[in-house]
C-alpha cells in the first residue's frame, strides 16, 4: 500500500507496449500501398514482381517437382514481368488461398492477383478493384463420381456438394438451387486440397467448381475415368487478373499484355518466330506491336520490346493455353480467337 | 479472504492527507504518469483509426455494418435456428454463434466429465488404470490439436458410403455423412416435460436444502434419494401422460443419395467435438489430479479416523478443499476450448469464424468481420470467466 502509482503506470506502460505491438505490423502493411499511383515504380525498384496465386490447381498455378511454379495464371505473371521487368523470371509468387486473397491484394502483400478469380460487379466496386481482363471464359459444374449413376445436374436432388468457401461458387450454388428447386447439403471446407479429399473420401457425392477446375482436378486422379464431369454450367465465370484500384497505369500494362498475348496469336507470332519477325516481319501492325515502328512500350510505361520479352518468355496466348490446360483436357471452346466460331478472345488493335 | 475478520484495528481509516501540487506528492506524481499513459495509447488508437479509414477511403472499400442486412446466399449445412440462404448475413452469423456455442458447451461438459475420471484414474492404486490414464494425458496432450482433428475427420471420412452405412443397432446408421439415429417427432407434450424436468431439479435441490437444516438441528440424516426420483423422474412422466402420451419416432431411411429423416450428427461436428474433448480432457485430468493431490494426506487420515467411507472422504473433505485448486486452471482449460473451436475452418465445420470469413470475403469487409468474430470470442470468453469467477468465489472456503 506504499506505491500507488508503480503498479499502475507499470499496467499504464503495458498496456502502451500491447498497443505499440498491435500498430507496428498495421503500419508496415500500409507502407507499400501508400503512394497509390505508383505499383510499377515500387515493382521496378524491388525488381520482382509479387504476384498471388492459386495455392494449387493443376493446369493454372502449380509447383513442378523441382518447385518452379507452373501453370496458365503463372504464365500470366511472368508475362507482366517480361514486359515490366524484361525478365519473366523476376517474380515471386505468394499462393493463396480463396478467402485470403482479396485481403492479399488490398493490403498491398501483392502487385496483381492472378488466380482464377471471377469478375463481378461487387467485387470490381466495393472491394477496390480492378479486374485487368478477362483471360479464361469459364463457368461453373459439377463432378460426380461415375459409380454414382448420375448423367445430370437435375439428378442432384438430396445429394451432398463439397464446395470452396468464400467463392462465387457457394454464391452460384445456392442460386442453381433455388431455382431449380433441389435441396443439397453443403460441405464447406477452406482449403482445397482437403475440399478434393472430402469429395474423394465419398463425404460429398458431387463436387463444384469452375469447370476448368474440375477437369484439372478429374486429370490428376490415379483413373480419371472413374469420374464424370456433369454437361450442365450453371453460371458464367470469367477470371482474369486483377489489381488495386486507383492505380490506372499499372491496370493498362497488365490489359495490354493480355492483348499483346491475344494479338501475337492472332498475328501468328510464336516463341520460335518473335526474334525473327521483331527484325524482318513487314506488316505494319507487327512492327508496332514488336516496337520496332512506334511508341507503344514507351505510352504504357515500359520499353518499347515489351513484346518481344512477353512472347520470348511465354508464347502467345495460344501458346499458354496449350501448354497449360490442354494437357489437362481443357478444350479452346469460348476460349479461342474471335475469328474461329464460338470464339471470344479479341484483342482491340495495337496502335 | 482472511483481513475480513482480521484485527479490527487495520478496519480503520488512515488519517487523510490534503493534496499538495508538487512532484514529491505521490498522488500527484501518478495522476501525471497516468494522463502521459492515457495521453499516449489514445493518440496511438486514434492514430490506426484515422490511418485505416484513410486508407479505406483512398482504396474504395466499402466500409460500416450495412452489408449485414443484405442476403447472404451462403449456404450452411447445419444449423440451430432456421436458416435459408435467401436470409440475411447478419442471420447466418447468428447460426455460426450458435453453432460455435453448441460444440463449446457441449464439449465442455465432456471434457469436464472425461477429464476428472482420467484424472482420479491416474491417481488409481489399480497399477494399469493408473498407467493407461497416464499413457493418455501424456500422448494426447503432446500432439497439436489441428493434427487430432484431421485425424479424426480422417477417420470419419473413412467410414463407408451411405449405401453401405453400418447399422450397429436397428435405425442407427454410420456412414461417411454422419451419425443417423432416430429422433422423437417433438411436440408439445415434450416440452412441457422438459420443463417438468427442470422445475424436478429444483424442486429436489430446495428439499435437499430444506433436509440438511433439519438435520442440522436434530442430528438425523434424511434420505433425499427418494424425493429426487420421484421429482426428476416422476414428475416429467406424470406431466408427458397427462398431456396425452405422445411417442411417434422418424425414423432414418435411405432415400436417393442420402437418408432422409431421423437425426444428424454431421462428421464435422462430430470430428471437432471428438478432437476437442479428448485435448482438453487431458489437460482437465492434470488440473484434477493437481487439486486432488493438494490435499494434504493428513485429511485423508483424519476424515478416515472419523469413520467416514471412502467416498463420503473424496465428497465431504478432499473435493471441497481440491476444488479451489482445480477452478481457477479449469477456467483456463474452459476457455481454451472454446478458443480451439475456431479450428472448426479446417474440417468445414461451420462456426463463427467459418461464416464470418465467408462473409467478410463476399462483402469485402475484413475489418468489420474481424471485429465480429473478436466480439463474438470476447463475449463468450468473458462470460464464462464471470462464471467460473463468481463460482470460485463461492466455493473458495473461508479461513478463520
Amino acid at each position: 500500500m506504499k506505491m500507488p502509482s508503480r503498479p499502475t503506470f507499470l499496467r499504464g506502460l503495458g498496456a502502451a507496449l500491447l498497443a505499440t505491438a498491435i500498430a507496428l505490423p498495421a503500419a508496415a502493411q500500409q507502407q507499400p500501398a501508400a503512394p497509390a499511383s505508383s505499383t510499377i515504380d515500387a515493382i521496378r525498384a524491388r525488381g520482382t514482381l509479387v504476384c498471388g496465386v492459386n495455392t494449387g490447381l493443376a493446369g493454372f498455378a502449380q509447383p513442378d517437382s523441382q518447385g518452379v511454379w507452373r501453370g496458365f495464371d503463372v504464365d500470366y505473371c511472368r508475362a507482366v514481368a517480361a514486359a515490366l521487368l524484361g525478365d519473366a523470371n523476376k517474380v515471386r509468387y505468394v499462393p493463396a488461398t480463396a478467402q485470403a486473397r482479396f485481403t492479399a491484394l488490398q493490403s498491398g502483400e501483392v502487385d496483381i492477383l492472378a488466380r482464377n478469380t471471377t469478375w463481378t460487379l461487387s467485387r470490381d466496386t466495393s472491394l477496390g478493384f480492378d479486374f485487368a481482363a478477362i483471360t479464361f471464359f469459364d463457368g461453373q459444374g459439377f463432378m460426380v463420381k461415375r459409380s454414382l449413376g448420375v448423367n445430370n445436374a437435375a439428378q442432384l436432388d438430396g445429394a451432398t456438394i463439397c464446395v470452396q468457401p468464400g467463392t462465387t461458387t457457394e454464391q452460384n450454388l445456392t442460386d442453381w438451387a433455388r431455382a431449380n428447386r433441389i435441396r443439397f447439403t453443403p460441405v464447406v471446407i477452406e482449403r482445397l486440397e482437403d475440399n478434393i479429399n472430402a469429395y474423394l473420401a465419398g463425404r460429398c457425392d458431387a463436387y463444384t467448381t469452375d469447370v476448368s477446375g474440375l477437369a484439372a482436378t478429374r486429370a490428376v486422379q490415379a483413373n480419371p475415368n472413374d469420374h464424370v464431369i456433369l454437361p450442365e454450367v450453371i453460371s458464367k465465370e470469367p477470371l482474369g487478373p486483377l489489381v488495386r484500384h486507383g492505380d490506372q497505369r499499372f491496370a493498362d500494362l497488365v490489359r495490354w499484355v493480355h492483348f499483346g498475348l491475344v494479338g501475337a496469336e492472332e498475328l501468328g507470332i510464336t516463341t520460335a518466330n518473335v526474334q525473327e519477325m521483331a527484325a524482318s516481319d513487314a506488316r505494319p501492325e507487327v512492327q508496332r506491336m514488336l516496337g520496332r515502328n512506334g511508341d507503344l512500350g514507351r505510352m504504357l510505361g515500359v520499353d518499347n520490346a515489351w513484346m518481344v520479352n512477353v512472347i520470348r518468355s511465354v508464347g502467345n496466348y495460344g501458346e499458354v493455353f496449350a501448354r497449360n490446360l490442354t494437357p489437362i483436357g481443357i478444350q479452346r471452346g469460348p476460349n479461342a480467337l474471335w475469328t474461329t466460331p464460338g470464339g471470344l478472345q479479341y484483342a482491340p488493335p495495337f496502335r | 479472504m482472511s483481513d475480513a475478520t482480521a484485527d479490527p484495528r487495520f478496519r480503520r481509516k488512515p488519517p487523510k492527507r490534503p493534496l499538495r501540487l508538487s512532484w514529491a506528492d505521490e498522488r500527484i506524481r501518478g495522476i501525471f504518469w497516468q494522463i502521459i499513459v492515457v495521453g499516449i495509447v489514445g493518440t496511438i488508437v486514434w492514430w490506426l483509426w484515422s490511418n485505416t479509414a484513410h486508407n479505406l477511403e483512398v482504396r474504395r472499400i466499402a466500409t460500416g455494418f450495412g452489408f449485414l442486412h443484405r442476403e447472404a446466399g451462403l449456404p450452411i449445412a447445419e444449423s440451430l435456428i432456421s436458416y435459408e440462404p435467401t436470409d440475411t448475413y447478419l442471420r447466418a452469423l447468428t447460426v455460426g454463434v450458435l453453432n460455435t456455442l453448441k460444440v463449446a458447451v457441449i464439449g465442455i461438459v465432456l471434457a469436464t466429465i472425461i477429464g476428472t475420471a482420467i484424472g482420479i484414474a491416474r491417481l488409481s492404486r489399480n497399477f494399469l488404470v493408473a498407467k493407461i490414464a497416464g499413457f493418455y494425458v501424456e500422448v494426447i496432450r503432446d500432439l497439436p490439436l489441428l493434427l487430432q482433428l484431421l485425424f479424426w475427420y480422417t477417420i470419419m471420412q473413412s467410414l463407408p458410403g451411405p449405401r453401405q452405412a453400418m447399422q450397429p443397432v436397428d435405425g442407427v446408421f454410420l456412414s461417411n455423412r454422419g451419425f443417423k439415429v432416430p429422433a422423437l417427432v417433438w411436440e408439445n407434450a415434450h416440452t412441457a416435460a422438459a420443463l417438468a424436468f427442470v422445475a424436478g431439479i429444483v424442486l429436489t435441490w430446495l428439499y435437499a436444502r430444506a433436509a440438511r437444516a433439519k438435520r442440522m438441528i436434530d442430528g438425523q440424516p434424511r434420505k433425499v434419494w427418494p424425493a429426487a426420483v420421484a421429482l426428476v423422474l416422476g414428475l416429467p412422466i406424470l406431466t408427458w401422460q397427462v398431456m396425452g402420451a405422445p411417442w411417434e419416432i422418424d425414423w432414418p431411411a435411405l432415400r436417393g443419395f442420402n437418408f432422409r429423416g431421423g437425426l444428424t450428427v454431421s462428421p464435422e461436428f462430430f470430428a471437432l467435438l471428438v478432437g476437442l474433448v479428448t485435448y482438453t480432457a487431458a489437460f482437465i485430468a492434470e488440473v484434477v489430479r493437481a487439486g486432488i493431490l493438494s490435499v494434504s494426506l493428513g485429511q485423508w487420515e483424519a476424515a478416515q479416523a472419523l469413520g467416514l467411507r471412502s467416498g463420503s472422504v473424496l465428497r465431504l473433505i478432499v473435493m471441497p478443499q481440491a476444488l479451489r485448486v482445480i477452478i481457477p486452471p479449469m477456467t483456463s482449460n474452459y476457455l481454451n476450448l472454446t478458443k480451439n473451436s475456431s479450428l472448426a475452418v479446417a474440417i468445414g465445420y461451420q462456426d463463427i469464424v467459418s461464416i464470418a470469413n465467408t462473409t467478410l470475403n463476399q462483402t469485402g469487409q475484413a475489418i468489420e468481420g474481424i471485429a465480429i468474430i473478436m466480439l463474438v470470442y470476447l463475449t463468450i470468453s468473458l462470460s464464462i470467466s464471470l462464471f467460473m469467477n463468481w463460482y470460485n468465489a463461492r466455493i473458495a472456503l473461508v479461513e478463520r
